[in-house]
């Protein structure tokens, strides 16, 4: 059936309230199950053996020690995980990532595993696997690794997207260029040019549950996983095609998520699970701990970014170009790529140009991070856009209200907007009352734009009206922010009745077609629109089952209000039909009532941001505080403002640990130095103020409510925002994520020796 | 592993002798316990020191205050008199780790430990603080300072086991404080701890002093030529510089993941500076 997405105005009824999420109770009582909380009879534990050296050749792999302890029902390494990608290099990095296959590449990376009856002999057979390493010179750092006396880590690796192609082997995987104009003439048109280097550290999503699944092979061929994933759709298609399963034979059930922010796109530790599983003939349960979180799963990308912009006096942007570098751990991917696309998204430039270098190093493979790269290029960017309006003695704000992008704008990356948010934020930030409220002593305050590009993809829904009228949504999007109170939200508005009569589930791979993973923003936009057309699916049976009832034709039948009521004045003595009564007699009708709906996403909508931050600088220590903080950010619509608002200031509250003290910590022998919450510093609840939020709602023309997807702008903005902050507050020029007190305090020493 | 409670000292010191392989005493368990989840850790027998008598108490004599090894650190803070007498000794047992930790955490088991950045030991070597040992060949004194050795070492024999913390109460015109640089506002490791105590005299300067600094070295460090700078001073501005000057020499840290040498050193000599102060107001009001 034909599904118009157009947005229309409309009054809602429920989308737009608050009530209470339907996960939340459990969640409360810890009766909520999450990846580790699954068990089978006879299930096993698996652990996995790391490598301790950041880049190392495996000569020889004896297992035969550990296979021989007693309790021990399988020891696997890359031998049992055979090459079945046919050429897919993307897919052999995710196999050779979860178990390495000739070399170890970083400091953690998988080299064998084990299934035990028992946590003690599966330790103490980890302890007999006799792995025989030539250890290689290794590299971890960006820039180190893009020079061409750094140690190579992959021979066959020669740098992409350059003519003529090289013939040398390079860490440097792929370069890509994006921007369009004249950059030379634009900078000779300049007035005041800003030219700067920054730097950002490695950091990791830091969220709270590690990765965990249980596996189960039958010696039939079907497979059952559970597992802790934000697609299990994905999961299933990418371990299907890793272990040679068959795709239906693979059934893949998702656990409630405790957090996942792109690092949960990836699978890690579920092949190896399965493999073992295969092996053994039993059913394996695989949990990582918090350091083998840290050493093997996660990370984002450090950057190396240049930046130039050039201005005139009036404050017109005349041309902005940027070199960015990226690591992304042994394996070519496309975060620079990423980061080169979103630099001067935010801007309406008529010379612009943007180069991305993948840059292979001796740590682990980057995962997405929620709006993965876009942090980055935006602290750049937006460090050298303060600084070049506090060189022409403009505003902040009025110097990106000229340049801010706006319908119709060509973006840097190449699309040209539609109705965009990034203009009114920034007039709302102008006129926030943050802006202009008094600082104290030792304060600064920074703001900074963020943009992200937002994602739709295949989704299917199913909902279902039972006989007492209540209603089953089964989605496939994983929720990992409220979305299954949101869509709640969507289908008692479609069908007008109440939220309580909703109730939201995520089915498994098994009951409902393929859906596209829970990232790019898109859960709450791309099921809310399945739902809708789910819903209004149901409605035109509901429609036909009134028209039958009431024995008159169904073009006679229109729905309002939750209700089929018969059209016109020859029917006035009909009283119209609930959900509940058409639902009551829907086994006389013509059986169960229900909607059905598959869908690509199109449309979903690029995503602007404003964050203001007031922060306190001790200029004895270096240390920092974060005063004041204010979100502001266009949600198209919020269908659930609160879950929105926890969007914002999640992302917000993960910017501002990035921005202060997270980091990826590596010793001169290549090795992490501190996979674990006590030396890698996220923000504890004291370290934060209260996040404000505002939330804008320029409607999405490809919605029918106008929603856009609202999850992962908010982390674009903080690292310029406090930089900003911390470089007002200090009067020097902060270019190193993150401002750690030891940063700041060298480069006040340094300010003062110069 | 073999896990016992003892109820008498002389039990408890008795299995720790006799241990063939690694023996730990187990107080409040916040160190021990998250040691026990690595994968390298190894226990042969655990000695649960809590139900030996006055172990988790804290007694008050005429003179002195005696802490049982197992008292938690938030049982400090309820502790009034305790908390009067000093202060920064109480401040630095509740800055570790969080409530949940403080309520089980102990000042003994923290000395224990013997990581550099302990946040109660500089406290207590500022305040002179002394260790009750006992072991099979009977109870000896220990000042603080010598207990802890390097990181994760202390002067303990095998069999030996602290029984009680104990500090002498304070003379008039003397206050303590401590102060320590961590990068979050909470549950957090010192990157650097300075520990101040000081009396004055009748004129108002200072008589006695005792400055200790964590975190800067592989040990807690008695800084007897920062504490030799503010004596005979009012702790005025020179003094202070003074001070801080001499807490910086004093240091020897490393550059490692929680700060770097440049770093301890300058920010050591902003805390005693900041510290000093502290305890120099809480000297002026104790008569």
């Amino acid at each position: 059936m034909s599904f118009d997405a157009t947005y229309r105005d409309k009054a809602f009824k429920s989308v737009g309230t608050r009530p209470l999420r339907p996960d939340g109770v459990d969640k409360v009582t810890g009766r909520a199950r999450y990846g580790a909380d699954f068990n089978m009879p006879g299930q096993l534990v698996a652990r996995v053996l790391r490598s301790p050296h950041a880049h190392a050749r495996i000569k020889r792999i004896d297992t035969s020690r550990a296979e021989a302890v007693r309790g021990v029902k399988a020891v696997i390494t890359a031998a049992d995980l055979p090459d079945l990608t046919d050429g897919d290099a993307s897919l052999l990095a995710i196999l050779d990532n979860c178990m390495a296959r000739t070399k170890a590449l970083y400091d953690g990376h998988a080299v064998a595993a084990v299934a035990a009856i028992d946590e003690k002999s599966a330790k103490q057979a980890l302890k007999l696997i006799e792995v025989e390493y030539e250890i290689l010179p290794h590299v971890v750092d960006v820039d180190a690794a893009a020079r061409p006396d750094a140690p190579i880590l992959n021979e066959a690796i020669r740098t992409s997207g350059v003519e003529p192609a090289p013939d040398t082997p390079s860490n440097v995987a792929n370069r890509s260029e994006f921007g369009h104009g004249d950059v030379d003439a634009g900078f000779a048109q300049a007035d005041v040019i800003v030219e700067r280097s920054y730097r950002t550290e490695q950091t990791h999503q830091g969220y709270i549950e590690p990765h965990a699944c249980v596996a189960n092979c039958n010696p039939d061929g079907t497979t059952d996983l559970w597992v802790c994933t934000q697609g299990h759709f994905v999961y299933r298609q990418t371990c299907a095609d890793l272990l040679g399963l068959e795709v239906s034979k693979l059934r893949v059930t998702s656990s409630e998520i405790g957090g996942g922010f792109g690092g949960k796109t990836h699978v890690w530790a579920e092949p190896v699970a399965l493999a073992l599983s295969r092996k053994a003939g039993r059913p394996v349960k695989l949990v990582m701990s918090r350091e083998e979180v840290f050493r093997a799963s996660g990370p984002t990308s450090a950057t190396s970014i240049d930046v130039k912009i050039g201005a005139k006096a009036d404050g017109t942007i005349t041309a902005a170009e940027a070199t960015l570098r990226y690591s992304n751990g042994p394996y070519a991917d496309m975060w620079a790529e990423l980061g080169a696309m979103t630099s001067f998204a935010c801007y309406d430039l008529e010379n612009v140009k943007t180069v991305g270098f993948e840059v292979l190093v001796n740590r682990p493979k980057v995962a997405a991070y929620r709006a993965p790269s876009a942090p980055m290029a935006a602290f750049a960017v937006e460090s050298a856009v303060d600084e070049l309006a506090h060189k022409i003695g403009m505003d902040a704000v009025e110097f990106r209200i000229r340049n801010a992008a706006k319908e119709g704008t060509r973006s840097s990356y190449g699309p040209v907007y539609g109705p965009i948010g990034i203009g009114p934020t920034l007039e709302a930030a102008k006129a926030h009352p943050h802006m202009s409220a008094p600082l104290g002593e030792n304060q600064g305050r920074g703001m900074a734009c963020g943009f992200w590009f937002n994602f739709g993809g295949q989704t299917c829904t199913d909902l279902n009206i039972n006989a007492d009228g209540t209603v089953t949504l089964a989605v496939g999007t994983v929720d990992v922010g409220g979305s299954r109170a949101s869509l709640s939200l969507i289908a008692a508005e479609e069908l007008g009745i109440d939220y309580q009569n909703v109730k939201a589930v995520v089915a498994d791979t098994a009951t409902l077609g393929y859906n596209d993973m829970t990232d790019g923003s898109r859960g709450t936009f791309s099921s809310s629109m399945a739902t809708i057309s789910a819903a209004r699916n149901a409605i035109e049976v509901m429609r036909r089952r009134a028209a039958l009832t009431w024995d008159i034709p169904v073009e006679d039948v229109h729905w309002e209000d939750g209700h089929a009521k018969a059209a016109g004045s020859k029917y006035d003595n009909l009283s119209p039909l609930s959900v509940k009564e058409i639902a009551a007699e829907s086994g006389n009708s013509g059986g169960p009532i229900a909607g059905h709906s598959e869908m690509v996403a199109d449309g979903a909508g690029v995503s602007f941001a404003t964050h203001l931050c007031d922060v306190e600088v001790d200029p004895e220590t270096g240390s920092t505080r974060i005063v004041r903080y204010t979100v502001i950010q266009d949600a198209g619509k919020a269908v659930h403002p609160a879950y929105v608002e926890g969007q914002y200031q999640g992302g917000a509250a993960q910017g501002i640990g990035w921005a202060l003290n997270e980091e990826y910590i590596y010793g001169e022998d290549g090795r992490l130095q501190n996979p674990g919450f006590l030396d890698y510093r996220i923000p504890v609840c004291s370290d934060l103020p209260m996040i404000d939020t505002q939330i804008l709602e320029i409607p999405n023309p490809n919605h029918p409510y106008g929603v856009r997807g609202v999850g992962e702008t908010s982390i674009v903005p903080p690292l310029a925002a406090i930089a900003n902050a911390v470089s007002n507050a200090v009067g020097v020029r902060m270019t190193h994520i993150p401002m750690s007190p030891p940063r700041i305090l060298a480069a006040l020493n340094a300010d003062k020796d110069g | 592993m073999r896990y016992e409670r003892p109820q008498t000292i002389t039990d408890a010191t008795a299995l720790l002798a006799g241990a063939a392989g690694n023996a730990h005493v187990l107080a409040g368990g916040t160190d021990l316990l998250v040691r026990m989840q690595n994968d390298d850790f190894d226990a042969g027998l655990v000695v649960d020191i809590k139900a030996i008598g006055g172990m988790c108490e804290i007694v008050e004599s005429d003179n002195a205050f005696t802490i049982g090894a197992a008292v938690p650190c938030a049982a400090l803070s309820e502790h009034a008199a305790l908390v009067a007498a000093w202060p920064g000794i109480v401040e630095a047992a509740n800055l570790i780790g969080s409530t949940q930790i403080q309520s089980r955490c102990t000042v003994a088991g923290n000395l224990c430990n013997a990581s550099p950045a302990a946040d109660s030991v500089p406290a207590m070597v500022a305040a002179g603080a002394q260790a009750r040992i006992v072991g099979p060949d009977g109870t000896r004194m220990v000042a603080v300072e010598d207990i802890p050795q390097g990181p994760g070492k202390t002067s303990l024999e095998k069999g030996e086991l602290i029984e009680a913390i104990v500090l002498t109460k304070p003379g008039p015109r003397s206050g303590d404080a401590y102060l320590r640089f961590i990068p979050r506002t909470e549950m957090d490791i010192a990157v650097v701890g300075v520990g101040v105590w000081l009396a004055l005299d009748e004129s108002g300067l200072v008589q006695e002093a005792r400055v200790a600094l964590g975190a800067v070295g592989p040990k807690v460090v008695l800084a007897q030529d920062a504490a030799a700078a503010i004596v005979g001073t009012p702790l005025d501005d020179a003094a202070l510089d003074a001070l801080a000057a001499a807490c910086s020499a004093a240091c020897n840290p490393i550059d490692d993941k929680r700060g770097t040498v440049t770093f301890r050193k300058q920010v050591a000599g902003v805390l005693a500076r900041r510290a000093a102060r502290i305890a120099h107001e809480r000297a002026g009001v104790r008569q």
